[in-house]
Parts: C-alpha cells; structure tokens; sequence
C-alpha cells in the first residue's frame, strides 16, 4: 500500500469507515460465552468481516460465508505469500499453517446465511446493458470471456475454488478489478483473471461491476458443482487457482494466453 | 616545511598502522579456504543433521523471500543503516553457494566473510554464529549443498552512506567483532552446556534480546536483558529479569512449552517470536529444549518485584473511560477480571507481558492484533482481532492504562502519544 493508488485509498477509508459502523453497533459483538470451537478460533476474523463471515454493512471486508472453499483457501495464501497486498491480514496469517488456513477456509464456505438484498443502483441504462454484455457473453472481438463461462451461469460460483459474482457492492468489485489491473492483486500462476482484466477498460469494469452488484441473489445461492458447458466458440482457460475447470470442460488445451 | 613534511609522514604512519590494525582484526582466526576439499559426498546422517541445526539456526526464514523459493534469498531486512538483502544459499554455481567449500562456508559463519573476500553484514547474525562449531558448520553446509540449485541472483543491499563502504563495515567489525567457537564452562554440566551453545550460537537469541548502540552493535556482549528490535518496534523482553521474560522461576517443561508449542500455562509467544517458534525452536527435539531451558533458568537475575514501574513513569491509574471501553471490547475474551481462558486467552492480571516496563508489544497487539504460532503441539491457536481501525490513540492508551494498574497490575500508564507514535510506525 506503499503507492496510494485511488482504489487503494478508497478501501482504506471504507474499511475505516465500516469499522466505525461496527463500533455503533458495539452491543452486537458483546459476551457470548467461550466455546471450544472454530467460530470462537475465527474471532480474529470476523470482527472486521463481520459475525459468521457476513461482510461489514458495505462490503469493505467482503462477506466470507458460503464462498467455496478453495477460493477461500487460495487467497489466504495469496495474502500470506504476497500476492494480494493488506497488512493486516498478513500479519494475522504469517504464524498459521497451511492445514488450520484450509479449515479456517472450509469453515466459512460451510456457513450458509442470506445474504442482504442489493443497494439500488445509480448507473445508467447504458452501462448496465454493456455490463450485462459483458458478463454475459463477454466481448469474442477482444477475446474476453464471458464472466459466466468460470463463476457459473448463475454467477454463484463453481466449486471448490471459483467464487460467485453476486453479492458484493459495486466499490469492492471495481477495487478488486482494479487492482487487478494494477497488478497490486494476483493469482496462482498461470494467472487467468490476470489476462482477462488486461483486456478490460475502465469503463468496461465499472459497467461490469455495476451491472453484478444490481443482480439480487438467485433462490439457491450455493457454488455449482461443476462449471457450465463451453459456450460454441469459446475457449477453455487455464487458471492456476482452479485447474479443475480446465479439465472438466474438457475443450482445446490450448490456453488463452 | 620541514615541519609539515614530517607531519604529513606521522599522520600518513599512524593512518597506515591503524589500517593495518583494523584489517588484522579482520581476518583474525580465519582458515586457509585454498585447502583442497574433502572429495567425499555428504552422507545422508550429516544432511539430516544439517538440516536439523539449520532449523536451530532459523536459516531458511530471513533466506527466503515472501512467497519465494525456500533458501533462495531476497528478502529485505530493515536496519536503521538502510536494507539488506539476504542471499540465495541454494547450490546454484552463478547465484548460490554451488562453487563455495566448506572453508568457505565456514569463513562465513566464523569470521563473516563472504567467498568472494567481502565483509559481511551484520544483520547475518555471524557476531553469534561465530559460536558454531566447525563440525555443526560443515553440517549445515551439506545439508545447503543438498538443496536443488535455484538461480536466483541476490538483490544488491540498500544502504546509506557511508554504511555501504567495506572500509566502514571493516571499522564496525574491528571494534565490536571478535570470532570465537562457544567454550564449554566446565563447572557446569552438559545439558547446561548444550543449552548455552544453542542460545548464543545458532538460536542467535541475542540478536533481539540484548539491545544494540547506536552503531547496531550488542556491545555488552550477550547479555540477553531485552532490547527494542530495531525497526519493527516489537521489545524483545528480558531474559535476566523476573519481572520481563527471565524464567528462572517456572518449571522446565513450561519453558519447553513455550519454545515447542507457542503456548505455555506461564506465556504465549507473540509478533516476532512466533515466527521463531514456528519455523525453529518447534522443530528441535525435547532434550536440546531442555537444555536451553535449563541455561536459560540460570539466566534469571534476583527476583524483584513484580510488575513495578519504573521510577520515572507515572504510575497507571484505572479509570472509567479505560473500563468501559475494556468492558466493550476486552472483556468477552480477557474476562472481567482479567483472568483469561486457559488454553484460549492470555490472563492479563499478573501477566508480565503487561507490566512490563515497555508498553510498545502490548500497542502492538491492540493495533494488529495476532495468533499464536499454529505448531504440531497447538496446531489450532486462538486469535486476537485488529483494532488499529476500531479504536483511537486515546482509546487504546485508555484501555492499556486500565489493565496496566488493574487486578493487582502495577505498572506504568501509557500515553496516546506513545500509541499514536507506534500507529505512525505501522507502514501502511
């Protein structure tokens, strides 16, 4: 966080921000007795990711619970091993091992609580159209994929490791992309969201993200258990955080490069 | 003329005579590294004892990079001089330490001197290494030697004029330096012995836990009292007194506890101390933990009295803000009187950790939170959330206050100035 790129200091306030929130709503936290268990070992976590892996009110923090497992999993260690960057969270998972980060992980993916309904939307007719194209179908011109050809057609994720689209507000998912783009978030090498985001313009996100944080949360929400069958004309890509997808769907293995 | 001939000629001696002085006190006690070297392959006994003292040696932690390949170096090690990067210690002949002999590794351990002649720096904790034996140095190199090769070319150092220059570094050397194997004190008994070689030497303890002058040097020898860990703010505590960390008091297998498992019924290990349990001490078996133990009891200066602050610190003095805002956010774990969950959450009445005279681990642990290490012995450990978004300077100093002069607690207050300085410090 050395460089204070805007999307950088925009999560830093919000995060502030969501943590103010909490401290009004102190009581919420207050006494329950001491349990024996991994709710009780994920305190740590859940006071800034609010109870049972909720998300703080605006997402700065992003929910946790039922997020597949893997996903989970991959970016703990992504944090640990200096692929994504926030200090916090690295210095609580520097003195942990790969064994309790991964029940940590299975922990909150088991965790099935409603999710809220999402903030009305400010964006424009236009760009919500563009963003649903995108998500959609992707762009086949600028070889980007449609968003739903990995997280799923109902954009709820693929287990173990693909995460779902719905769900988090528009300022995390631009973040997120964002800092994709800026190389300040990464992935298992071969880095596949990496090379999508490099075709995407700033527009092309904030259409994106727009048009995902209006979508409400289908009437099952869980990860599907295999991703959809390959769209005619697409391409399978290889991702080093789920080289499961790649196998199952079973196309060229040629990757996206 | 004459005259300044002649002192021109004296200055010019005695500049000389001191170069000559320091460089001899630099390569003082060196072996001759054109020896031939031994021909015989590594058997797979020394490798693994190799592997073993590079655990006590914590070698791999401050020689790999985050995320990066074990052993291959670069990571960045903060001083108050600038940065210095560590080395790619895999047997990689461009890179690493492939085309180095066992001489040459020894040099370095012994003497802090790289192959290629250059001084090293400190930061290599070689000032304790040099304690090493030559036989558990040749260990370790094999066990090095028998890494795959990674190339990785090392980082170049960033430092500070004149901290750059070989000619300071030699200077630095010649006053605060000096190699020399650990000799066994023969009115004590083996394991004490044992104990005392893995605390000065590999375990280089004294790299945190004796405080440094102002030119980064532990110039009271190993005196193991406590110092602040330059840079990244966290007080190693005492080992001599009672009243920090000295042991002197608990049972032995407490203290084996403590360096095997990260948790003790006496104390938890915390900030960079759980790094040390969780990538070495964890690693070493029972009866050299033992005899660490037991060097480290004798270390422990008469008892004093328990928690009290120093005569120049304003005693704290609970207040209702302090206690509220413990009740708020403390409470749930610590209990309402302090008294922790075993197993779970440190007690805060009568814990060291609190009274101690510094307060800079206990800001820490507020702003950032933290786990225990997680090791085979408490593979699940409890956690303790961040506040550093939560909560104020004065907030904090409040709550520190409260527990610092609570349930029998009688230490110092601590100010938001002093939070407020450590936020600042935070990098982020």
């Amino acid at each position: 966080m050395a460089k204070t790129l805007p999307f950088a200091r925009s999560r830093v306030a919000h995060g502030f921000m969501a943590c103010m929130v909490w401290i009004a709503a102190g009581p919420a936290l207050a006494a329950a007795p001491f349990e024996d268990t991994i709710a009780q070992r994920t305190l740590a976590c859940t006071a800034c990711h609010g109870p049972q892996g909720r998300a703080a009110p605006d997402g700065y923090y992003p929910r946790l619970a039922g997020k597949p497992a893997g996903y989970l999993y991959n970016q703990l260690l992504n944090f640990r091993d200096g692929r994504r960057h926030y200090g916090l969270m690295t210095q609580l998972l520097d003195p942990l091992s790969d064994a309790y980060l991964m029940e940590i992980a299975q922990y909150f993916s088991t965790l099935d609580v409603p999710y809220p309904a999402p903030l009305p939307t400010k964006a424009s007719a236009d760009v919500l159209r563009r963003g649903e194209h995108l998500v959609m179908q992707g762009d086949a011109a600028r070889q980007v994929p449609a968003c739903v050809q990995c997280h799923g057609q109902a954009m709820t994720g693929v287990a173990p490791n693909i995460p779902g689209l719905l769900g988090l507000p528009r300022d995390y998912l631009n973040a997120q992309l964002g800092a994709w783009k800026a190389g300040q978030r990464r992935a298992h090498a071969p880095d596949c969201m990496k090379d999508v985001v490099a075709r995407l313009s700033l527009d092309d996100i904030n259409a994106a993200s727009s048009w995902l944080a209006a979508q409400p949360l289908p009437a099952s929400s869980k990860p599907a258990s295999a991703p959809p069958a390959l769209a005619p004309g697409a391409r399978a890509i290889d991702c080093g955080s789920a080289p499961e997808a790649l196998s199952v769907n079973a196309a060229p293995p040629k990757a996206v490069k | 003329m004459k005259k300044t001939i002649k002192l021109v000629l004296a200055v010019s001696l005695v500049a000389a005579g001191l170069a000559a002085l320091v460089w001899t006190l630099n390569v003082r006690d060196e072996v001759d590294v054109r020896a031939p070297m031994a021909a015989a392959g590594a058997s797979e006994s020394l490798i693994a004892r190799g592997a073993y003292l590079a655990r006590a040696g914590n070698c791999m932690t401050c020689h790999t990079a985050r995320g990066g390949q074990n052993y291959t170096g670069g990571r960045g090690i903060a001083t108050p001089f600038g940065t210095v990067f560590t080395s790619n210690l895999t047997p990689d002949d461009k890179t690493g330490i492939g085309t180095w002999s066992s001489a040459h590794f020894w040099r370095a351990m012994h003497n802090g001197r790289s192959k290629s002649g250059r001084l090293l720096y400190p930061a290599f904790p070689y000032p304790s290494y040099t304690q090493v034996t030559r036989e558990d140095s040749d260990a370790i190199f094999a066990y090095l030697n028998s890494l795959p090769p990674v190339a990785q070319a090392n980082r170049p150092h960033e430092l500070r004029f004149p901290y750059q220059s070989q000619a300071a570094l030699a200077v630095w050397r010649a006053l605060y330096f000096k190699p020399g194997v650990y000799e066994p004190d023969t009115r004590r008994s083996a394991g004490w012995n044992r104990g005392a070689y893995l605390v000065k030497g590999l375990g280089h303890c004294s790299a945190c836990h004796t405080a440094r002058n102002v030119m980064g040097a532990s110039d009271e020898g190993v005196d193991l009292a406590g110092g602040l860990i330059p840079m990244q703010n966290w007080y190693a505590p005492s080992l001599t007194s009672s009243a920090e960390a000295g042991v002197g008091e608990w049972d032995r297998e407490h203290i084996v506890s403590l360096l095997k498992n990260g948790v003790s019924p006496r104390a938890s290990a915390t900030g960079p101390m759980a790094e040390v349990v969780l990538r070495s001490t964890q690693y070493l078996n029972d009866e050299d933990l033992s005899a660490m133990a037991l060097f480290l009891k004798d270390l422990t200066a008469a008892p004093s009295a328990n928690g009290t602050a120093p005569a120049s610190a304003t005693p704290a003095i609970p207040g209702a803000r302090g206690a509220k805002l413990y009740e708020q956010h403390c409470a749930e774990c610590h209990g309402d009187k302090g008294q922790g969950v075993p197993r779970a959450y440190p007690a805060l009445a009568g814990n060291r950790a609190v009274t101690m005279p510094s307060g800079v681990n206990l800001v820490q642990i507020v702003l950032n939170g933290g786990y225990a290490p997680a090791t085979a012995g408490n593979p699940r450990p409890y956690g303790m959330p961040p506040f550093v978004l939560v909560l104020g300077d004065s907030e904090i100093a409040a709550i520190l206050t409260h527990i610092r002069g609570s349930w029998g607690n009688h230490a110092g207050e601590i100010t938001p100035i002093e939070v407020n300085r450590m936020r600042a410090n935070q990098g982020r």
